[in-house]
């Protein structure tokens, strides 16, 4: 890349440059004569300068050639103008200067407008092409570099070089133009007034940059100390369990403070030297007026100049300033942005990048894999300079199935890594169908070859973008859009041409169903339930599904057969035997399973304020709970409960075990309770505070009586908490937006799990084993109505949250597994990829998959495998065994058994 | 549905908490879950770690040991019986099945960890549950000698 921002700006916006400067030429005499015109105002119609008589006329718009008197000896007129009375003449004057104004204002909207976009062009292509080294660094690069300082070079160091690039060129170029103007017309008016403020600002242009030395310096220094940062808040983050396990985190807090302390300094200096410089053009601006009011005031009454040539150099002066410190500002920027740059680029071209011609996207069909490895004398050393590797020879073809064994250290998974393309060798040659695997284009080995070890992070998504993320390999099919996109789409297209950005569409199709030999989508998502069923993981799926949530008007075919299931299962109750222990939800009943709370909600909170523990205080609950003579009622009951719980635990650790049963407080809350209890023992209700009082109603909402047995609840209260359910319905109906969704028994409600809506009632907690038998039979109900698969459907829509870390681990790498199988790869190659897994499944996946390979046409042909365990080498056909970097044995397991000690050690 | 007071009442009719504090059982009955068993289903298995014990609150339940010859029935436990508490003061798996033979068992799950913290909270406890362990333990000693003799004598015959 173009090490000088300035060049590098230039190479890729030359015609827009050149544009801008013509633009800008243009706008100078319009920028000349508003400055010329006010003078002439004063001058000739107001001070009457040639309106001695009555009678006498101007010549509007007559126009000299300027130094005309100095070239020819004598004026020389070049329009002859048109001839006015006085005020008329003013009129005719004053116009013309708003019209000037007008004009100005007009060029600086285009100009700024269009440099403005030719800045966001450059920052685009800029970000673009620094992201496109990021995706061609080797990849032992990221060993070293630490994810959020490539994000912060690339999201907001550049950031500030988009204002700047617009004004590379034109800014310097109109400001100066602007000065010169000025500083011309100030000569124009009095030649030794020119001299003195040229002297002045060329001693400006002098001084500067000498005192602007330390800047850049301070300035590289700044980027890093703010990069730094960046990087380390990430690895804070992103290790953030270490530093609560190890109690740690005053050490970070510390570093943390360090360095932002740096960062205070640097840039406290950078201020304390950028206003002094300020100060001191400042101060040589100022000294310009002082000569103005000094000597030209002196000359203007000794008559050398007259009053109307002094207030236009005074006008001239006041613009100058504007334009220089412009010029010095810009200057300013020009370098700290340089400096940033040519910091940032020096990150980004330090190491060797691959090939960009790896990366393309191939003409027509990747041929598959037809030969497999040869590798000859491999060797592989890390950056420590250990040899890792030494002199490992063998070949391995496209359909075999080789474990690839050896100790914690012999190299085995080294071994796997180079032949999956990640990591690079040393020396020797690594052949994969005659060709050296690293200058193998990616279509070959990304889309060929699948590669998985033991790391388990994902991007955020769902399984089924997770899943089908390996088959986007290059755009498939046109996306559809309407003509108002397709405009839209044609327009972005011209754009990323300019700023040199990828020309492939990203909205289109990428997922090729032809390659896999599937026909739509249905067909994929069959496909997908094959691979998760193969690696174990497709129950897990649908059961995400169940505890999914669906939108009715999306899906609301299969909404609609969820409210059929649950009917049926109503139905089913009873012969199930359920009948006593599940309590649906039915508005005209109260649910004995449920706190007071929800039992008056009847519904799912979609809005915070009626959350659980947002009720006590929540207005409209609580007049509803009036309106039914409940408040009084309830807030006893509070007290009652409050008493119980003070006197059962009082006493208690707040450690001790038998807190976990205490569903209805927060045990921290419990002194707060017994101070309260003691406080308002002989107030009335009314007489409490509001604080008080909420933690007292919270008690109540959330009782269970069934659950917590103080025997509170009576039949009474249950009816008129049935009125009261009631009344708030019919409260939230009314507004606009229901904070609820209520349970409604023939509704879907969308805020609940898909299991809950089939239920729509609740499992008492009195029943051994009552919640797992009711999904059992859930399922079961769901299986005969063959709503399975759209259960299954569901499922892969669960977003598996940040780093996936929504999946367990053993989930994560199942579904790395299942990828790559979808992949159907001619080679699989799995560096201790299911490390996480018992050994039971693992052999149980490793089988499978051996056994998928001894098919003849099932994809992968062959398997290199290095297991976690090395007596699941026994499993496949060819063991290959490394000890310290070197191969030891190689061949079939029957054999090593017999002959390898080290292969028996392993085994042992 | 019983309240927690019955509860109390129920808990107090076992020896071994006869003694208690009545704050305590309580706190011990709040603790503990309620749970109902259809018939010929089990409470725990042989073998299973412990990690409870039930006060029978109505019903009764068969104590099923697992033979080479199959299941055999040793013992049927009733209304206020406390079973499992050995398993979860000894740290041992279960030494035997506990089915239940009723339509309708209601019990009172104590958890292991409730259990061991009322007992390191009352020393009462902790003495009555010692004499209940050591009585047993005396009259299976009994038992072993006398089932040592029968042995004896049925090999002189």
């Amino acid at each position: 890349m173009e090490r000088n921002l300035l060049k590098y700006v230039w190479k890729h916006s030359r015609p827009d440059q050149l544009w801008m400067l013509v633009v800008i030429l243009a706008s100078m005499p319009t920028y000349f004569l508003s400055l010329e015109l006010p003078k002439r105002i004063v001058n000739d119609p107001i001070q009457g300068n040639g309106f001695e008589n009555p009678g006498d006329t101007g010549q509007f718009l007559q126009f000299y050639m300027p130094f005309g008197e100095s070239l020819f000896g004598e004026p020389v007129m070049l329009f002859q103008g048109f001839e006015m009375e006085r005020v008329g003449y003013l009129l005719a004057l004053s116009f013309s200067f708003l019209a000037l104004v007008m004009a100005n204002g007009l060029f600086k909207l285009y100009i700024n407008t269009y440099k403005g976009r030719m800045g966001e062009r450059i920052l685009r292509r800029l970000r673009y092409e620094l992201f496109d080294r990021v995706m061609r660094y080797p990849l032992s690069r990221f060993r070293r570099t630490k994810p959020s300082e490539i994000a912060s070079m690339i999201k907001d160091e550049v950031e500030p070089m988009g204002e700047f690039i617009g004004d590379a060129f034109t800014q310097p170029l109109f400001l100066g133009g602007q000065a010169l103007v000025a500083l011309l017309f100030i000569m124009l008016q009095n030649f030794w007034l020119g001299i003195v403020t040229l002297i002045v600002v060329l001693f400006q242009a002098w001084l500067i940059p000498i005192l602007r030395r330390r800047l850049i310096e301070l300035g590289k220094q700044r980027q890093i100390a703010a990069r730094r940062l960046a990087g380390r808040l990430g690895e804070i983050v992103e290790g953030i369990q270490e530093a609560h396990t190890n109690d740690t985190t005053n050490l970070e807090r510390a570093e943390m403070s360090n360095i932002l302390g740096r960062l205070f300094f640097i840039r406290f200096e950078l201020f304390q030297r950028k206003f002094s410089v300020k100060f001191i053009n400042n101060l040589l601006i100022q000294f310009l007026a002082f000569f103005f009011y000094a000597v030209g005031g002196y000359l203007a009454i000794t008559g050398r100049l007259d009053i109307g040539q002094l207030i236009g150099v005074i006008v001239a002066y006041k613009d100058l300033p504007a334009p220089v410190r412009g010029l010095i500002d810009h200057d300013q920027k020009r370098l700290t942005v340089e400096v940033r740059y040519g910091q940032i680029i020096e990150q980004f071209t330090a190491d060797e990048l691959k090939d960009s011609a790896l990366q393309k996207t191939p003409d027509g069909k990747v041929s598959a894999i037809s030969k497999g490895y040869e590798v000859s004398k491999l060797g592989v050393v890390d950056d420590t300079g250990s040899k890792l590797l030494e002199n490992v020879s063998a070949d391995i073809g496209v359909d075999e199935r080789v474990a690839i064994v050896g100790n914690f250290s012999s190299g085995a998974d080294v071994f796997v890594g180079v032949l999956g393309n990640v990591i690079p060798s040393t020396s020797g040659k690594v052949l994969l169908d005659d060709i050296q695997i690293e200058t193998q284009p990616e279509y070959i080995t990304g889309r060929r070859l699948s590669y998985i070890d033991g790391s388990t992070f994902f991007p955020q998504g769902t399984i089924l973008e997770i899943l089908t993320y390996v088959l986007k390999n290059q755009p498939v099919r046109e996306a559809e859009r309407d003509t108002e996109e397709q405009k839209k789409y044609a327009f972005e297209k011209v754009e990323q041409k300019r700023s040199a950005n990828y020309h492939l569409d990203f909205e289109a199709d990428w997922i090729d169903y032809e390659r896999l030999g599937l026909g739509d989508q249905e067909e994929l998502t069959e496909r997908i339930r094959e691979v998760l069923t193969e690696v174990d993981m497709e129950s897990d799926v649908r059961a995400l599904g169940l505890r999914g949530t669906l939108d009715p008007d999306v899906y609301p075919e299969l909404a609609n057969a969820i409210l059929e299931a649950r009917s049926r299962f109503r139905a089913r109750l009873q012969e199930l035997g359920f009948d006593e222990f599940v309590e649906p939800f039915d508005p005209a009943t109260y649910n004995n399973q449920s706190s007071i709370g929800e039992n008056l909600l009847f519904g799912t909170a979609t809005d915070k304020s009626f959350e659980a523990d947002n009720l006590a205080d929540n207005e409209i609950v609580l007049s509803v709970l009036k309106e039914s003579q409940l408040d009084d009622d309830l807030y006893q009951m509070g007290i009652e409960v409050a008493h119980t719980t003070v006197e059962l635990f009082g006493d208690l650790d707040p450690d001790n075990p038998f807190f976990d049963q205490l569903t209805y407080m927060d045990p921290d809350e419990l002194p707060e309770y017994k101070t309260i209890l003691a406080s308002i023992s002989n107030k009335s209700k009314e007489e409490i505070s509001k604080k008080d009082k909420k933690m007292i109603m919270k008690l109540p909402l959330a009782y269970v009586e069934e659950q917590n047995r103080l025997g509170l609840l009576t039949d009474d209260m249950k009816n008129r908490l049935l009125e009261a359910r009631n009344n708030l319905r019919e409260k939230l109906l009314a507004l606009p937006d229901s904070p609820i969704a209520f349970y409604e028994p023939d509704t879907y409600n969308s805020a609940a799990s898909l299991q809950e809506n089939v239920l729509l009632g609740r499992v008492s907690a009195s029943v051994a084993e009552g919640n797992e038998r009711v999904s059992l039979a859930i399922r079961e109900l769901l299986n005969e109505m063959n709503l399975t698969d759209d259960v299954f459907r569901i499922g892969l829509t669960f977003n598996v949250g940040s780093g996936g870390k929504r999946l367990s681990e053993i989930q994560r790498q199942k579904l790395h597994l299942a990828r790559a199988l979808l992949k159907q790869p001619d080679i699989l190659i799995v560096n201790q990829g299911l490390n996480n897994l018992g050994a039971r499944e693992q052999g149980e996946i490793i089988n499978m998959i051996l056994e998928k390979s001894r098919t003849e046409g099932v994809a992968p042909k062959g398997v290199i495998w290095a297991p976690i365990s090395p007596s699941f080498s026994e499993l496949f056909d060819r063991v290959i065994v490394l000890n310290d970097g070197e191969i030891v044995a190689d061949a079939s397991p029957e054999e090593l058994r017999n002959t390898s000690s080290v292969y028996q050690e392993l085994l042992a | 549905m019983a309240t927690l007071s019955e509860e109390v009442d129920m808990l107090r009719k076992i020896p071994l908490f006869a003694g208690i504090d009545p704050g305590k059982l309580k706190l011990l009955a709040f603790a503990s879950d309620r749970k109902t068993y259809k018939s010929g289903q089990d409470l725990f298995k042989q073998g299973d770690p412990g990690d409870a014990a039930y006060v029978i609150v109505d019903g009764s339940a068969d104590v099923i040991i697992d033979t080479d010859a199959g299941e055999v029935v040793v013992a049927e436990v009733g209304s206020n019986e406390f079973i499992g508490e050995i398993s979860i003061l000894c740290e041992v798996p279960r030494t035997a099945t506990v089915r239940s033979s009723s339509d309708n068992l209601e019990t009172l799950k104590i958890k292991k960890e409730h259990f061991v913290g009322l007992i390191t909270q009352v020393p009462d406890l902790g003495v009555e549950v010692m004499r209940e362990l050591a009585s047993r333990l005396s009259k299976t000693t009994a038992e072993l000698g006398e089932a040592r003799r029968e042995l004896s004598n049925a090999k002189t015959c």
